[in-house]
């Protein structure tokens, strides 16, 4: 099993949200999350004085698919993800161990 | 004394009526102040500004109303109407009498009064943002609102007051009110010192929602600080009335305007600026001023209170929420304006400016009011604090800044 994490810009959480359903994915948690990366920030101004505003807002989606699934769900979330321009964010991939899902007990890919 | 003046419905309808629209003004500076500042500080800014409704209310009651307008000396009021005494059955005031006689009962303008009396020291706590510990704010504005208020109230305002006798006109609190308590907020800050960080650090307004409500309220507020200064429901408070709007509205125009030249963007915080320095500016001229004016003076306004903004770096003062470009210099320069434009065929108990035939009489009376009313309310306002300092402390800790007003002074968070 691999754990899914994808930075996305904040307005394109509801296409990844659709894309990924469409795609048989049963669940997704999601944080709102600021960071910066080569996108940068960008300057704000109040009263005449300029603030750089270093931290960008971005959607972090989190998921955990089988081996099999996981090349499609990362190209679904890629291409559901992507405008083409700078600051689209990034996905990674992380193993997993164990997934139990509480209600039940159930252990491993049931759990998914 | 004369009792001339018999009591007229319109004019007590209307001047009640103005009092509960300026004590609403309070309420909304507090919001467009309180949007300025960090979210960390949004409670303690409220707080501040809703405290002056309790406490200069009460004050006002017990001695400020009869100092202000209490006794026939020229330079301070008296005691004789200490405690609301006689207030109810009373005819007049004072030097009210002839030209100047009230068409409404003497408690209305005690009332209307008061809504001034609450305002003007909350307005200083834009300057002293995010760093003014609360108890020696309160005995601060406490102390103000017996000793400056008062006093400047008396000159200006009262038939009795030295500045009302030389001529000096100031239709509803350009120098009573915002050159007062901009003159006080510098001196303040100059014994409080800038906030830590400042200016290197970003300190950008954590709700502009909040900006826009608030002078929104202020806005509407304002229509019976100006209109109801006429104390009268005539065609004067109709010209009051318009010269408001109107000078709020090119306020506005030319802020942004300067803003967008200068900055590259027309701003939500500039707009609410703009109004606001407008309205600031036209509040000595709004019964006194005609035709076109009020246009002018806006734009006059909006376009040197927005350059006025840099005079804080440039001397290294944390005006926090720019008190002194707005108030102070938007209440100069209606005040001087005022020296131009002045017409008495709009409000013929005032006189003729600079460009009404008037000559240059009325303009050097408004320079003497305002410098009179700065170096009152500077001096005094510096001792005070400079004494408050010595001895309870005017700031907050470094921990407790670093925290906020809102956990440190009063033990609550806005957001959770």
């Amino acid at each position: 099993m691999k754990l899914i994490t994808a930075i996305v810009k904040p307005f394109k959480l509801d296409d990844v949200k659709e894309a990924l359903k469409a795609a048989g994915v049963q669940g997704i948690t999601v944080t709102e999350v600021k960071g910066f990366g080569r996108q940068g920030g960008h300057t704000e101004t109040y009263r005449g004085s300029e603030y750089q505003i270093d931290f960008v807002p971005k959607m972090r989606i989190e998921l955990v698919v089988e081996d099999s699934s996981l090349e499609q769900t990362l190209d679904v979330i890629r291409e559901s993800a992507s405008t083409g321009k700078i600051g689209d964010g990034k996905i990674w991939v992380t193993n997993v161990e164990q997934i139990i899902r509480i209600r039940t007990g159930e252990h491993g890919a049931d759990a998914i | 004394m004369i009792f001339g003046a018999t009591i007229d419905s319109g004019a007590t309808a209307w001047v009640l009526t103005s009092a509960a629209l300026v004590a609403f003004m309070t309420p909304g500076l507090a919001f467009f102040y309180a949007g300025m500042v960090r979210s960390k500080n949004v409670l303690g800014m409220l707080m501040q500004n809703f405290f002056a409704m309790g406490l200069i209310s009460v004050l006002w009651a017990v001695a400020g109303f009869s100092l202000a307008f209490g006794g026939t000396g020229k330079y301070f009021g008296n005691f004789d109407f200490a405690l609301m005494k006689d207030l109810a059955t009373i005819e007049s005031l004072p030097g009210y009498t002839g030209d100047f006689a009230l068409a409404i009962p003497v408690l209305a303008f005690f009332a209307y009064q008061m809504m001034f009396a609450v305002i003007t020291p909350a307005l200083i706590t834009g300057a002293t943002a995010d760093r003014l510990k609360f108890s020696a704010y309160a005995v601060l504005i406490g102390i103000w609102a017996i000793i400056v208020y008062p006093t400047v109230a008396h000159w200006v305002f009262s038939p009795n007051g030295w500045l009302f006798q030389r001529g000096a006109l100031d239709f509803a609190g350009g120098a009573v009110v915002h050159i007062n308590a901009g003159a006080a907020a510098l001196a303040v800050i100059l014994v409080l010192g800038n906030r830590k960080g400042w200016p290197r650090e970003a300190m950008p307004p954590h709700n502009l929602p909040f900006v826009m409500l608030g002078t929104g309220i202020l806005w509407f507020g304002w229509f019976g600080f100006n209109a109801g200064s006429a104390l009268l429901a005539n065609g004067l408070a109709a010209q009051a009335l318009v010269n408001t709007h109107l000078a709020a509205a090119s306020g506005m125009l030319a802020w942004l305007l300067v803003e967008k030249l200068r900055a590259g963007h027309a701003t939500t915080l500039g707009a609410a600026s703009g109004a606001v320095a407008g309205l600031v500016a036209i509040t000595p001229c709004a019964g006194f001023v005609g035709g076109a004016a009020p246009i002018i003076i806006g734009l006059v306004a909006g376009a040197v209170c927005y350059l006025a903004l840099t005079l804080k770096t440039r001397f290294n003062f944390d005006d926090s929420l720019d008190v002194i470009a707005v108030h102070l210099v938007g209440g100069i320069i209606g005040a001087l304006l005022l020296g131009l434009f002045a017409d008495t065929k709009v409000n013929s108990l005032g006189f003729d400016g600079v460009l009404f035939g008037g000559g240059s009489k009325l303009l050097v009376n408004q320079l003497i009011a305002i410098a009179a009313t700065f170096v009152f309310s500077f001096v005094v306002t510096w001792v005070v604090a400079k004494i408050l300092d010595a001895t309870i402390g005017l700031r907050v800790n470094q921990e407790d800044e670093l925290v906020g007003l809102d956990q440190s002074q009063h033990a609550e968070s806005a957001y959770q």
